[in-house]
């Protein structure tokens, strides 16, 4: 029996509204409990939905029956201790975990209405609508134009040279790094600071159109300075992308954020507005965290 | 209090027993590298001291009459003629002119042999190329022989009893009436970097075994580095990560390790007798080292591609890029410098390699320069195998020299190496 099912029986947690537990039930065969999160895990508009999620990388479960809405035009922060399966549940939302060869995922996940996961989908056109952002900065060891034209080019997204120019300089400068590198486009990406690297990395995401960006801890690499910056733009791009960001520092989460998920040991434990998850959690092991007192 | 500070003695106790053992280390590791260091430095100086006399050819000053009466005494002007005429009587000729005393038989025969029999080859040719030189005097700088060469060189001791060395007393009065009016001198010799192998020692040449290692090289290059690179990019980034796999990365590994001339026995068995391809073809001798460097180069590449890191391949993952598009936009240019040393590694371990090659009969001795991949020739380590074989002392020079030069050769292949690799380093 694996720890957070000891946490489950220990913690049991009644039904909230809105939390629709026969969907649950009827994907999770193979979970020993239900794990119940608190607060309601859907929206109204949702742009994605994820529905009994489990995650497993051979035997061992990462993400146990897990199921939240990532709402349209929304910033949703995952949070929770390291190793309790934010990035893997992120990491599902595009199909990242096909690479790895061990990992398999069970349950549903939609994008508008659509399966990712069933086989008319295409995992590589998935990706171009549900972009990621990594948390190591990583351009490609090219040029800052290269790397921002390489997803629309790949695509077929630009019928020629001027137009290809033209995505260059609107994700460039939606990412706010037009003006630090318009002049130096053939320079390679690399040689940027760090904070501008991953601004170009967003930059690089906008630049094929995504409905959908992932985050995963975009500034855990970064310095204040360059993390208020990513900040602003997470604000900004909300208008008009859905952003599902990965943080450990809860002061990022209430920042940008609009919805807040507290994932522990696999299980999301509970999900609500920002402002409630902070101000006043519900599950006591939400509470724990956000006070502080494991992390 | 005085915890700390025993607790500060001890740690000093300690340090400097720590300090000690560093520099015992650095000692011996300095050892070592002049050790090594040394053995490489003995080995070139070995070799150059014994080698480079073999770049230069002794020649003998003579005054040649192109005598029509030899050449072509019926007036004909056919080269068929001219080309059947007896060239070996100009020079005989000449030295007769040069030494008139020279008159009893054993005489007669010294006098002859200190001038190369190959130059009468050369002078036909001059005459075939230039008839108008029929029936006019040059003075000509003609090659002498190897025992000669080896008497000027100093490898054989004019001092030394008769008895004990290749050139008679007769001959090195000669060669001293020679070198009194200036006649003899050393030049450097075109002959040993063009000239095809030969039983002559000094008209024996490296060209055919270079050209021969060329073609072998050519063939061993276009199949091992495409097939090698395409093997290791199956393996490393698609093929499914099962027992199978395991199966040939091990098989892969012990291919590496297996003795080249076993290699050469399965190209005798396959390409030869089976396929029936030509015996002796740089064609053969490269297919055979292809399958020796195979398992070098995959293993070479698939080890570049795993030190392409993940978030490179994540980030074209991540924009919508194919897995195909991840490797071949991202993954492998990344990883070629690493793919291009080892195959560069591989092609110098090919190039000094011989073994196999005996196997499918590149041993042969074969004087025509090889003009493609298909024509029998030799590699330079079989030629150095062949001559370090060869009873003649001027064979022995050449053996070093030849080894000179494949040593050149392995030098700037590994130069070649390491400016890729800088040049392409890693820039992320
Ligand atoms: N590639 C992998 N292979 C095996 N186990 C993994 C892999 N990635 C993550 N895990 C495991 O899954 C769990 C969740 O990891 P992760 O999603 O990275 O957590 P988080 O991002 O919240 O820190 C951890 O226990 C981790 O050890
Ligand atoms: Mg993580």
């Amino acid at each position: 029996m694996s720890k957070a099912n000891i946490y489950a029986i220990e913690n049991p947690v009644t039904h909230q509204p809105g939390w629709i537990g026969s969907r649950v039930q009827e994907g999770s065969e193979n979970t020993a409990s239900p794990y119940a999160t608190v607060g309601n895990i859907a929206v109204p508009n949702p742009r994605m939905s994820a529905r009994s999620v489990n995650v497993f990388y051979d035997e061992k479960q990462a993400i146990n029956n897990v199921s939240l809405d990532i709402g349209l035009n929304e910033v949703i922060s995952m949070i929770g201790p390291s190793g309790c399966g934010k990035s893997t549940f992120l990491r599902c939302l595009n199909r990242m975990n096909d690479t790895i060869d061990i990992c398999r995922v069970e349950g549903e996940i939609t994008l508008q209405d659509e399966n990712i996961y069933s086989k008319s989908m295409d995992a590589v056109l998935l990706r171009a609508r549900v972009g990621m952002v990594f948390q190591k900065p990583n351009p490609f060891p090219k040029s800052i134009y290269d790397n921002i034209a390489y997803g629309p080019k790949i695509h077929g997204l630009a019928r020629s040279r001027s137009e290809l120019n033209e995505i260059v300089e609107t994700s460039l400068a939606k990412a706010g790094l037009w003006d630090e590198v318009k002049d130096r486009l053939t320079k390679p990406g690399t040689g940027l600071s760090g904070g501008q690297q991953q601004r170009l990395c967003i930059a690089r995401a906008i630049a094929v159109s995504p409905e959908v960006i992932l985050m995963d801890e975009p500034c855990s690499a970064l310095d204040p300075i360059a993390t208020a910056r990513v900040e602003e733009l997470i604000d900004e791009l909300r208008q008009n992308y859905t952003i599902a960001i990965v943080t450990h520092s809860m002061q990022q989460a209430a920042r940008v954020s609009q919805r807040t998920a507290y994932f522990h040991l696999g299980n999301l434990v509970e999900v609500g507005e920002t402002n409630d998850i902070f101000t006043n959690p519900k599950h006591p092991l939400t509470e724990a965290y956000i006070t502080g007192r494991f992390g | 209090m005085t915890e700390i500070a025993d607790s500060t003695r001890i740690v000093k106790e300690s340090l400097n027993k720590r300090y000690a053992s560093e520099r015992r280390f650095r000692r011996l590791g300095l050892m070592a590298i002049f050790f090594g260091v040394s053995f490489v430095l003995i080995l070139f100086a070995d070799i150059f001291s014994k080698g480079y006399t073999a770049f230069l050819q002794t020649q003998i000053e003579l005054e040649i009459f192109y005598d029509p009466a030899i050449i072509d005494p019926g007036h004909t002007n056919d080269p068929q003629v001219i080309g059947k005429a007896d060239f070996a009587k100009l020079y005989k000729a000449a030295l007769k002119e040069r030494f008139p005393d020279a008159t009893s038989r054993s005489a007669r025969r010294d006098l002859y042999n200190l001038v190369s029999n190959g130059v009468a080859y050369s002078l036909r040719d001059t005459v075939l190329d230039n008839p108008g030189l029929i029936g006019t005097r040059l003075t000509l700088w003609l090659v002498a022989d190897d025992e000669i060469d080896m008497l000027i060189k100093g490898h054989i001791h004019r001092d030394a009893p008769e008895s004990d060395r290749r050139v008679s007393n007769q001959s090195i009065a000669f060669i001293e009436q020679l070198e009194a009016s200036d006649s003899v001198r050393k030049s450097f010799s075109w002959t040993f970097l063009t000239a095809g192998d030969s039983r002559e020692p000094e008209q024996a040449g490296i060209g055919g075994a270079v050209m021969g290692s060329l073609f072998t090289l050519l063939v061993t290059l276009s199949l091992a580095f495409p097939i090698g690179v395409a093997a290791a990019i199956y393996l490393e980034e698609f093929a499914a990560k099962n027992q199978f796999t395991d199966l040939i990365e091990v098989n892969i590994n012990n291919l590496a390790a297996v003795p080249s001339i076993v290699f050469g026995l399965l190209g005798l068995a396959v390409f030869l007798n089976f396929f029936g391809m030509p015996r002796s073809a740089p064609l053969v001798g490269g297919l055979v080292l292809t399958l020796m460097t195979l398992p070098t180069i995959i293993i070479a590449s698939r080890a570049s591609l795993k030190s392409v890191p993940l978030s490179i391949r994540e980030a074209a993952l991540g924009v919508g890029a194919s897995k195909v598009q991840t490797v071949f936009h991202h993954v492998l240019p990344q990883a070629m410098p690493g793919m291009m040393t080892g195959t560069i590694i591989g092609m110098a371990q090919a190039l000094g390699e011989s073994a196999p090659l005996l196997m499918i009969g590149m041993v042969a001795f074969i004087v025509d320069i090889p003009t493609s991949p298909l024509d029998p020739s030799t590699v330079l380590p079989v030629q150095i195998f062949l001559w370090a074989d060869s009873p003649e002392r001027a064979f022995l020079e050449r053996t070093s020299a030849a080894i000179m030069v494949l040593l050149g050769f392995l030098v700037a292949m590994n130069a070649l190496a390491v400016i890729l690799r800088k040049r392409f380093e890693k820039r992320w």
